[in-house]
């Protein structure tokens, strides 16, 4: 078959734009939908500070470890000199603020609180993107199918999701996480912690971005550009992949990005209620109940981790609203 | 034989009891090279009748009659596999809305790429090389640049060019234009219209034109078909057409043009009342209610198609009109006519 080629001069004069078009080319370059949303994203101020905060916060957790080795801080290492016996709180002011110790140490052990808040970024931050992950994995996937395919499929995920969102989640974490033993799935200890946490907090939050996904995918469904790709012979996958899924990134995206904060805070509250890591690891929850027993002494303690917590969650909610107007089409 | 014979064709919607017909035994051929025109308003199956040749209506709900041979394989009857093979390769479509049709995420170039891959196999930089060769075909300038722009980035009559780019990437034999020109502004309609006319000319292609406007039938179709509540009642040449429309319906279409050189002041003349699905052909013509010829015998069963004039000439009526219409474009049916006739009929 050949092809319907042959560009003729007349075709070419018949068209006003062709001639204009030469004129002003190498002023107008076309942008890409993302470069358009990054100029949005970048005049956001609010989103901007969001994004660093987010990024100094994932660094700081990727490289808590080098960090920890650089600045010869450890979050382990005991200070019973720092702590007064008889009130159970460090000795000094503000909580035993000093240079060697700039956020205080705590009031039971004497521990760097600044090396306690840094070693507990990652497990956060680890736990709260896994558990995302897997729960956009799951909501992305069944939320596609239920739309697209409709019928059975959809009734099925449906009634699925509103199981699973009846279902009460914290009674059942804290019972699955105490009743997990060593050795399940061959891993033990930390590792087992935070699978565990992961799993049980991203198993449950899928059927939230399920729904968006399945109702943005069955109003995409009907739109004329699907049917004009079937009328050029797409395929029912290369339509979900090729059509839909480019259309779903964006609330994809920002759900997600408000999703970890959620986690975060989730995740949290489960170390909070001792089911969720185990001490003497150090995580922001963790640090919260150990510091809740002792806030007559030392009040200052509980500020370190609430702090820690509440600008992690506060700059991934600002990202994810900024990221929400920077990638919706409609805003200016 | 026609590459496309129609033969019958009925469409019907909804179960038992409530089911509404919304094409009714529509019969008509399209030859290779051919632009046959399907004329009517709204609501008359003109869309319906393009997309069940496309098998695009839903399986459930929908019930096929009648046959549409293309190239002696009946359409209607293809498994769901076999006819997505044949879309894009050997029919393709083009719809109405050009931005609502083309993916709004997705870069022109790859929309086209896509095609080339499905049904050609070409891959990489061949494929982009083809691509823009059918931008530049279509009369997109720069199109390495194009390819890589969004379609909101694009003009409305560059997203329609960009369109007919993907439906004819694969050389079809059959293009289906769905009122391709409606929500276009009418200088960029004659272009649109001089661009399907090329294509049809030199590639050989047939045209099956569904359209509201019958400035873009004087300018493009050879064979006219008027349809009217699911079955055609009139088909004819278009200068037949246009110069003796006999069916009071094809008569009223053609009068209520707004004319030029009519008098100040001069009424326009409109069809009065407004399609009515509740009006069923068994019971006689289901024009009869808006037409100001009608008589006693109209409505004594379905009128059959007759050739009461010309050979060639097909009229559904059984008081068939035979005063000329006075139009302005009569003389000189054309593509420039069409930019000043082609408001909506």
């Amino acid at each position: 078959m050949t092809a319907p080629i042959e560009t003729t001069a007349a075709s070419a004069e018949a068209q006003p734009e062709a001639v204009l078009a030469g004129a002003g080319r190498s002023q107008i370059e076309g942008r890409s939908l993302g470069q358009i949303a990054w100029t949005r994203f970048k005049r956001d101020k609010a989103a901007m500070a969001g994004g660093v905060v987010v990024v100094c916060l994932v660094l700081m957790a990727a490289l808590s470890k080098p960090i920890q080795a650089i600045f010869d801080l450890d979050p382990n290492k005991l200070n019973q000199d720092l702590v007064d016996p008889a009130l159970q709180a460090p000795k000094g002011a503000w909580g035993g603020m000093s240079w060697d110790h700039p956020l205080g140490v705590d009031p039971g052990f004497g521990r760097d609180l600044l090396a306690r808040v840094i070693e507990g970024s990652w497990v956060s931050l680890l736990v709260a993107v896994g558990a995302t992950l897997v729960s956009v994995l799951i909501g992305v996937i069944l939320g596609v199918m239920a739309g697209y395919y409709g019928g059975w499929v959809d009734s099925v995920v449906s009634r699925l999701m509103d199981t699973f969102l009846a279902f009460p989640l914290l009674l059942f974490a804290i019972s699955l996480s105490a009743s997990v033993q060593d050795g399940f799935w061959g891993l033990t200890g930390l590792p087992l912690r935070i699978a565990v946490l992961i799993f049980v907090i991203g198993f449950f939050a899928w059927p939230y971005i399920g729904r968006i996904v399945r109702a943005q995918t069955m109003s995409l469904r009907e739109r004329e550009f699907v049917e004009a790709s079937r009328s050029l012979g797409a395929r029912g996958p290369f339509i979900i992949f090729r059509e839909l899924m480019p259309n779903l990134v964006a609330p994809i995206l920002v759900y997600a990005t408000l999703l970890i904060p959620t986690n975060i805070l989730f995740e949290a509250a489960l170390s909070f209620l001792g089911v969720g890591i185990a001490p003497p690891q150090a995580s922001w929850g963790g640090m919260l109940t150990d510091a809740a027993d002792r806030y007559e002494s030392d009040l200052q303690y509980m500020f370190v981790p609430g702090l820690a917590i509440f600008i992690t969650v506060l700059a991934f909610n600002l990202l994810g609203d900024g990221l929400r107007d920077a990638l919706d089409p409609r805003s200016k | 034989m026609a590459l496309l014979s129609v033969d019958e064709l009925t469409v019907t919607f909804g179960g038992r009891g409530r089911a509404s017909k919304a094409v009714d035994g529509v019969s008509f051929d399209v030859d290779q090279g051919q632009v046959v025109g399907l004329v009517g308003e709204s609501g008359c199956g003109k869309s319906v009748t393009s997309l069940a040749l496309m098998g695009l209506l839903p399986s459930k709900g929908v019930e096929l009659g009648g046959r549409a041979d293309f190239d002696g394989t009946n359409l209607l009857t293809m498994s769901q596999r076999e006819l997505r093979d044949m879309r894009g390769s050997q029919l393709a479509m083009i719809f109405q809305d050009p931005l609502s049709s083309l993916n709004p995420v997705v870069p022109i170039g790859v929309q086209v790429t896509e095609i080339l891959q499905r049904h050609r196999g070409l891959k990489g930089e061949a494929a982009r090389k083809e691509a823009a060769h059918l931008l530049d075909r279509v009369g997109i300038p720069d199109p390495t640049r194009r390819l890589k722009e969004y379609p909101h980035q694009l003009s409305g009559g560059m997203r329609q060019r960009a369109l007919i780019a993907m439906a004819v990437a694969c050389a079809p034999r059959l293009l289906i234009a769905d009122e391709p020109t409606t929500a276009l502004d009418v200088t960029i309609q004659a272009q649109i219209l001089e661009l399907l006319k090329e294509l049809v000319d030199e590639e050989g292609t047939a045209l099956l034109m569904i359209t509201h406007d019958l400035g873009v039938v004087a300018g493009l179709c050879d064979q006219v078909n008027v349809l009217y509540a699911g079955k055609v009642v009139e088909s004819a040449d278009r200068h037949e057409l246009f110069a003796h429309p006999m069916h009071p319906y094809a008569h009223g279409l053609l009068e209520s043009i707004p004319r030029l050189d009519a008098p100040r002041g001069e009424p326009l003349k409109p069809i009065r009342g407004s399609i009515n699905d509740r009006i069923a052909w068994a019971d006689g013509c289901a024009f009869a209610p808006r037409c100001d010829y009608y008589t006693m015998e109209c409505l004594t069963g379905t009128p059959a198609l007759t050739e009461p004039a010309a050979a060639g000439h097909q009229v559904r009526c059984v008081n068939p009109v035979r005063e000329p219409v006075e139009i302005a474009t009569l003389d000189t049916p054309d593509v420039t006519a069409t930019a000043h006739g082609g408001t909506s009929a």
